[in-house]
């Protein structure tokens, strides 16, 4: 577990010999621990056998007697990997769509000068304080005007253009020296050459910082998606894990809503857990979710 | 060059002729025009969904909704009015302000407190920053469907861990009095670890020499953190509560998942109040009055945290 370490380097706070600062860890540790108990219980519940009763619910320790029946009732009543291939495309079209304007944005107000730059700028900030999930009730009819409503496209829509991407990617161009701009402008290299050959390829770090905000915030997405999808086989993860939560829990079947919950937090617990360091400094970097 | 810092436009000098001026105006938006094609697509869809939205909000607003008996008709701001007269409204921000005070100062006080004990670089402390941040990336929903067992009367976790302890077993999420708190208990465990990484950031800025020399004239810890910690922090507090006042009028997927605003209205919050206006009741007039009130005073109170902050150097 050393990943995190790289990114804190050691800060010793000059607590030898104290008792208050040991106290406030033993609390941490302590706080850590419940901070736990819904995973702990969750992949307990999952495990445990039907014939355990519903008073052995809440048992945390583990069934003696595991079972993968609540996996296999789950990935009957919800239909799991369509869910999960709905969240998926969602998440890569916006990503991709956010890639091509927040390059193109970032790059004209990182290195170009126009008219009324300061205006256009001051647009885009607005974006940050208008808070879009505010916005719902507006955009929802937009989106039905449009005759995107119940089309993924239409979940993904208000999202393709990012202030907060515009913003980091701007930040990161403007790092780049314009000596290799300038090379490349000898060499007769055309505007959208040069933002692909040289600004591109030097700006990774901040395209995959961003690429993790914005998959983990639309991955987690539940209201919007929720507005405007109806049909069944459209959903995503969040809409069809609450459908089905409301479905498992009529028969309280606990243990299959536990297991149905830890099949939508999986893949991206997983991911976060191998690219744990990438993931903390994305979200240092961007306080924005 | 920074971006703040806007084109420099020819100034019209008395000696030039105003046909001289305008062919340099035109002259410059041409040489713009590079600029304005790279910016189109993202203006394109921030104009559809953000300023067209916050406009039809507006407009929308301003009407009544067509209904069999009547068209669509200019009622000004009757639906302001129905809103601001409307007991769910005022009992829905009611419900907000306790919601974001009493989720904000309790996650942010445990993300102080986490950050504190956990900003040594060892393994324990690594693997308990890696427990206390697992929250923040499981969806709201997820969340809300591991809580709903938690708070189950009588075989729930909590009931049957502590609440068998207390001499009347509360039905968490089904009284009046204690859901909304309950839904509170989610947020904070949800958000306090998110909060936790900012405070970590701000921690690397207090000088070690300073803490250290501190140590030696016999300050104790409380001193250092009141003297020289907390100061230093000062800009990721604001920071922090900014982003935990907007989470709270913005996060409403538990309210959604678990209560639908109940018992009696006591877990209803803004934006789910908008939510049902608009896709239960079908008062897009109302529903965007609600709107209008809340983006009004976030921006007002983003505007205002915008500016304390720009007057302090360096926020994170």
């Amino acid at each position: 577990m050393k990943l995190f370490d790289r990114l804190f380097r050691d800060a010793p706070l000059a607590t030898r010999g104290e008792i208050t600062p040991k106290l406030g860890f033993l609390l941490t540790v302590l706080l850590a621990i419940v901070w736990l108990i819904p995973f702990l219980w969750m992949v307990v519940a999952t495990l445990r056998p039907a014939s355990d009763g519903i008073n052995a619910m809440a048992e945390l320790m583990p069934s003696l007697k595991p079972t993968l029946d609540n996996v296999r009732d789950a990935w009957e009543i919800g239909d799991f990997p369509r869910y999960t291939l709905n969240t998926t495309i969602i998440c890569a079209g916006i990503l991709l769509v956010q890639f091509a304007t927040i390059t193109l944005a970032g790059f004209a107000f990182a290195r170009l000068a126009f008219v009324g730059k300061t205006l256009i700028f001051y647009l885009f900030l607005m974006q940050l304080m208008l808070v879009p999930v505010l916005l719902i009730v507006p955009n929802l009819s937009l989106v039905a005007q449009l005759g995107l409503y119940d089309t993924l496209t239409g979940v993904m829509m208000p999202f393709f253009a990012s202030a907060f991407g515009t913003f980091l990617m701007r930040q990161a161009f403007e790092a780049i020296p314009t000596e290799l701009e300038d090379a490349a402008l000898i060499d007769g290299a055309s505007l959208f050459q040069r933002i692909r050959h040289i600004y591109v390829p030097l700006s990774v770090p901040s395209f995959s910082a961003f690429a993790i905000i914005s998959v983990t915030s639309h991955w987690n997405d539940f209201l919007w998606p929720l507005m405007v999808i109806n049909s069944p086989d459209k959903r995503p993860l969040t809409v069809g894990l609450s459908v089905f939560t409301k479905t498992a829990e009529g028969t309280q079947a606990w243990g299959t809503i536990a297991a149905g919950t830890l099949m939508v937090i999986a893949p991206l617990l997983i991911t976060f857990l191998i690219f744990q360091k990438r993931f903390i400094s994305s979200f240092v970097t961007s306080g924005i979710k | 060059m920074s971006l703040a810092e806007p084109a420099a436009l020819p100034v019209a000098t008395s000696a030039a002729p105003r046909l001289d001026v305008l062919k340099r105006l035109g002259t410059r938006f041409r040489a713009s025009l590079p600029a304005y094609l790279l910016l189109l697509p993202s203006l394109v869809f921030l104009a559809l969904f953000t300023y067209g939205a916050m406009g039809r909000v507006l407009v929308d607003a301003l009407y009544q909704r067509a209904t069999p008996k009547a068209p669509v008709r200019f009622i000004g701001l009757d639906n302001v009015a129905a809103v601001l007269a409307d007991p769910a409204f005022s009992g829905a921000v009611v419900n907000n302000l306790v919601y974001a005070v009493g989720t904000a100062v309790p996650s942010i006080g445990l993300a102080l407190l986490f950050a504190l004990a956990l900003s040594r670089t060892n393994a324990v402390s690594s693997a308990l920053r890696t427990a206390l941040f697992l929250p923040v990336l499981i969806p709201m929903v997820a969340a809300s469907a591991l809580f709903m067992f938690i708070f189950l009367p009588n075989v729930g976790l909590l009931d049957y861990y502590i609440g068998r302890l207390l001499p009347v077993l509360p039905n968490w999420l089904g009284d009046p009095d204690i859901a909304l708190y309950a839904i509170m208990v989610i947020t904070i465990w949800k958000n306090a670890g998110y909060y936790m990484l900012f405070f970590l950031a701000g921690l690397q800025a207090v000088p070690e020499d300073v803490m250290e020399a501190a140590h030696l004239d016999g300050a104790g810890p409380y001193m250092r953190l009141r003297h020289i910690i907390l100061p230093e922090l000062k800009p990721t507090f604001l920071f922090v509560t900014v982003i935990a006042t907007l989470n709270a009028v913005t996060q409403v997927d538990h309210v959604f998942v678990m209560t639908q605003g109940g018992p009696s209205n006591s877990t209803n919050l803004v934006l789910f109040y908008i939510y049902q206006q608009a896709v239960e009741h079908y008062d897009v007039g109302k529903a965007s009055a609600a709107t209008l009130l809340t983006l009004a005073a976030l921006m007002g109170l983003t505007a205002l945290s915008f500016r304390t902050m720009a007057n302090r150097e360096g926020g994170p």
